[in-house]
């Protein structure tokens, strides 16, 4: 947990049995808040005591019993508080033999679990902290590191999102066939989220920060073994690895962005590739295509393309048309305008870009005025272009993005100035 | 997203602050004392300071050898920052409402003290991938 430990080689253990033993404590006590705190202590005294002591020969037993134990704990420090207070006696709980608890063990517990950290009742930012620790097995100090809090605002976070689960006595169960639909996609959103905050965060000197985008495409593929025969969660594993396959190359030396088509492609990690690729070919056999397998195959020709100029844009633009159809938002008609752009022009993709002018969700968005910035480029329109990536700089918040829109802008503007001083 | 709460003063605001009742005081640090807590319990808190009074402050430029060149005479207009508080929101409006909330600490003599309070986007190296 700490720089100085050399890796420790029962972590990845550790983290994925946590939400099994959570999963089975929960299920027991039925009390899903106390649970968590009672199975992170078990995985905190496990980091103590593992490493001096060395691994129980039952790992999973042995989580078990501290779980139970420090769920004990706090349940008599509850009652004895209760009874200061009031004067009433509360039941104490019975802990069998932990073989006992153990056998009781459902691989369907880790899904619940899932289900619970991504309730519609939780904020976003409550939802990804609670299903990094629950699900994700991470430390409390782990997921504010990562996210750049203080740890015990991370604490705060974690135990309000557990409070607002009891106070809307969220069952501990699969949701219903009619639930179903929904939920699973509140979860696919969680995941994509955790994803897309650790792939912008490999970005500069954060070398110390735990590998959000690593942590997504574990719990994506744990979703994955549990819902086998669902295709959006697959494609969103696919859409994951084929664009976390590009991280090499996404940064230069100086920890600059490195945008698409100037990527050192052979950079490129080619295995995960066809990972990808074969999960994305295995989903879409099976009819039903959904949002995540559109983006999934969009990233997929991206990364089939050796060189920049071979990639396939008419059949980006084919993909981006279903994805207008299947799921219109704001984002989408804005990719879409450059897929225009790379078949039809830029004149035609910038005339796309006319209609998110009065959407309100884009027309601030630093995006809209970085994609005009780069049709204007395109069209040879560069003082239209400088104007534009100087606008997207000024509304971006993100520190890399914005040194490498204003670098683009002062790009242009040397270039426009070489002409001008060119000996005629 | 984080934001940084920034409330700023002039020379006479400190001044005046300066010349509080005792009562108006204990307010408003009880006041602050909440808020902070406030920020802690609902898990949007990640730092703040209170920085030392203008009297204090000096501009420091480099010289020509690189060696520091000092000046603390700044006109009365200048606004000087008091303190500031940086926070993990979900959406610009929370960041506005906890804005006001700050701007809304007690003043002297009973009174809402009303201070600004300037409200910035952190930048982030989060970048969204666009979909």
């Amino acid at each position: 947990m700490s720089g100085q430990t050399p890796e420790i080689p029962f972590e990845p253990l550790l983290r994925e049995l946590a939400p099994q033993v959570l999963g089975v404590v929960a299920r027991r006590f039925r009390n899903f808040p106390l649970a968590e705190d009672a199975v992170q202590e078990a995985m905190l005294a496990a980091f103590r005591q593992w490493p001096r002591e060395g691994m129980p020969q039952n790992p999973r037993g042995w989580l078990i019993q501290v779980a139970a134990r420090r769920f004990t704990d706090m349940v008599r420090s509850e009652m004895a508080r209760r009874e200061r207070e009031t004067a009433l006696a509360v039941e104490e709980p019975i802990i069998e033999p932990v073989e006992d608890i153990e056998a009781e063990m459902d691989p369907e517990d880790t899904l619940i679990l899932l289900f619970m950290c991504c309730h519609p009742v939780l904020s976003r930012s409550s939802a990804i902290a609670l299903t990094l620790r629950a699900v994700g097995g991470l430390t409390t100090a782990e997921i504010a590191n990562a996210f750049l809090v203080p740890e015990a605002t991370m604490a705060q976070r974690i135990s309000r999102a557990k409070q607002s689960i009891r106070a809307s006595a969220v069952p501990f169960r699969a949701p219903t066939p009619q639930e179903r639909g929904e939920r699973q996609a509140t979860v696919l959103h969680v995941l994509y989220l955790i994803f897309s905050e650790g792939y912008a965060s490999s970005i500069g000197a954060r070398l110390q920060r735990l590998d959000l985008a690593q942590e997504a495409i574990r719990l994506t593929r744990s979703a994955r073994a549990l819902l086998p025969h669902d295709a959006e969660v697959a494609g969103l594993l696919a859409l994951m690895l084929l664009t976390d396959a590009r991280k090499a190359a996404r940064t230069g030396p100086h920890e600059e962005l490195i945008p698409l088509d100037k990527q050192n492609r052979t950079l490129w990690d080619r295995a995960q590739i066809s990972e990808g690729t074969e999960l994305l070919t295995l989903a879409l056999s099976r009819g039903a295509v959904g949002f995540y397998q559109l983006q999934a195959a969009i990233a997929a020709v991206h990364d089939e393309a050796a060189r920049a100029e071979d990639t396939d844009w008419p059949q980006i633009l084919a993909l981006y048309e279903l994805l207008l159809h299947m799921s219109p938002s704001p984002m989408v008609t804005l990719n879409h305008a450059i897929a225009v752009a790379m078949v039809h022009g830029p004149m035609r993709g910038l005339e796309r870009l006319r209609a998110l002018d009065n959407n309100e969700s884009l027309s601030g968005h630093y995006r809209l005025d970085a994609v005009r910035a780069h049709l204007f480029e395109m069209l040879g329109d560069f003082n239209k272009a400088v104007q534009h990536y100087r606008i997207a700089a000024s509304r971006t918040t993100n520190l890399p993005e914005q040194n490498y829109l204003m670098t683009q802008a002062a790009r242009l503007e040397d270039a426009r100035n070489e002409t001008r001083n060119e000996p005629v | 997203m984080k934001y940084i709460l920034m409330m700023n003063g002039k020379r006479s605001d400190f001044e005046g602050y300066a010349r509080w009742s005792k009562e108006d005081l204990q307010t408003n640090v009880a006041f602050m004392r909440e808020f902070s807590k406030e920020l802690k319990d609902s898990g949007v808190f990640v730092a703040s300071e209170g920085l030392g009074w203008p009297n204090e402050a000096r501009l420091v430029r480099a010289g020509s050898k690189g060696e520091p060149i000092t000046d603390g005479v700044f006109p009365e207009s200048k606004e000087f920052l008091a303190g500031y508080w940086i926070i993990d929101v979900e959406s610009s409006q929370q960041a506005y409402a906890i804005a006001a909330r700050l701007s809304g600490a007690p003043g002297a003599g009973g009174t809402t003290g009303n201070m600004p309070v300037e409200v910035r986007r952190v930048l982030s190296s989060h970048c969204d991938l666009g979909l």
